[in-house]
């Protein structure tokens, strides 16, 4: 099997378009539900959960890996305030850091990424920072 | 179950190192894996093809952890109520496969208070059916 180029550290910088994503009721009921989340807010549609920016996906150009060989290590995120049906919100995602580690499964690839999203007037609602591991 | 559960707790049931309440939730399901999948954009086939789970190495599916963290989020939102959480921070220390049953359970680090807002650090984590943690964090909530 054809592996891809190992991540280089040329990527830090690099950074997704803006996107603009709609923050729709039936999305929100539709998490809560997959998650069994019992938030009466959630399950109505009107606030999302607080790991709903998880679904803001984004390409960052260059930035290719095998899936199924990616390991999710670490997540944060952090609110100015909660999500709401109806949002509109203005997500960019950014390569913060490539790092290799040897491990107890050898040696892997450390890559940071950092989000952020901010309503249409600029104003901050969240940001994020995944830790993704490639074995 | 009506949130939040904090709300309603005297200062000093809140101390450093007082235990929150558990919410324990329901089994994880290859179907719940599915929907995850879908409700958050999550294709991994890993959490839900069995074949591609074993291609890699695995004896089958795992769960996403971002489903954890999810568990974890409304851990906080029963504990605060979802307007009140301000942070939350994981690291997913171990596999979660179809069938465990993962319990959120957590403990005040620290509180502070200014004016009417309280403020806490939360050490939460989400603990299989072995009292393994499989998810591990942090976490900030502000209760007016």
């Amino acid at each position: 099997m054809d592996q891809p180029p190992a991540l280089s550290r040329d990527l830090i910088g690099r950074e997704s378009e803006v996107v603009l994503f709609e923050v729709e009721r039936g999305a929100i009921r539709k998490f809560a539900e997959a998650v069994q989340d019992q938030t009466p807010q959630s399950l109505r549609g009107d606030i999302a959960p607080p790991t709903f920016p998880t679904t803001f996906r984004m390409t960052i150009p260059g930035l290719t890996f095998d899936l199924a060989r990616v390991l999710h290590g670490a997540q944060e995120y952090r609110y100015e305030r909660p999500l709401r049906a109806g949002d509109r919100v203005r997500c960019r995602v950014r390569v913060a850091d490539v790092y290799r580690r040897t491990g107890r499964l050898g040696e892997m690839t450390f890559l940071i990424l950092a989000m952020e999203g901010t309503d249409e007037s600029g104003s901050p609602i969240f940001t994020g920072t995944t830790t993704a591991i490639l074995r | 179950m009506i949130g939040p559960v904090l709300a309603a707790r005297p200062d000093e049931e809140l101390d450093r190192g007082s235990a929150l309440p558990d919410l324990r939730k329901p089994p994880i399901t290859k179907v719940q894996l599915v929907k995850y999948a879908g409700a958050s954009g999550d294709y991994n086939l890993i959490h839900t093809d069995d074949e591609t789970a074993r291609s890699v190495g695995l004896e089958g599916v795992i769960a996403h952890g971002m489903l954890s963290m999810a568990f974890l989020g409304e851990y906080l939102c029963w504990l605060a109520g979802p307007e009140s959480v301000r942070r939350l921070s994981v690291r997913f220390n171990e596999m979660v496969r179809p069938g465990d049953i993962l319990t959120c359970r957590g403990r005040v680090k620290e509180r502070t208070k200014r004016d009417a807002v309280v403020q806490l650090q939360l050490e939460v984590w989400a603990e299989n059916q072995r009292a393994e943690r499989v998810t591990i964090g942090e976490a900030e909530v502000e209760i007016t």
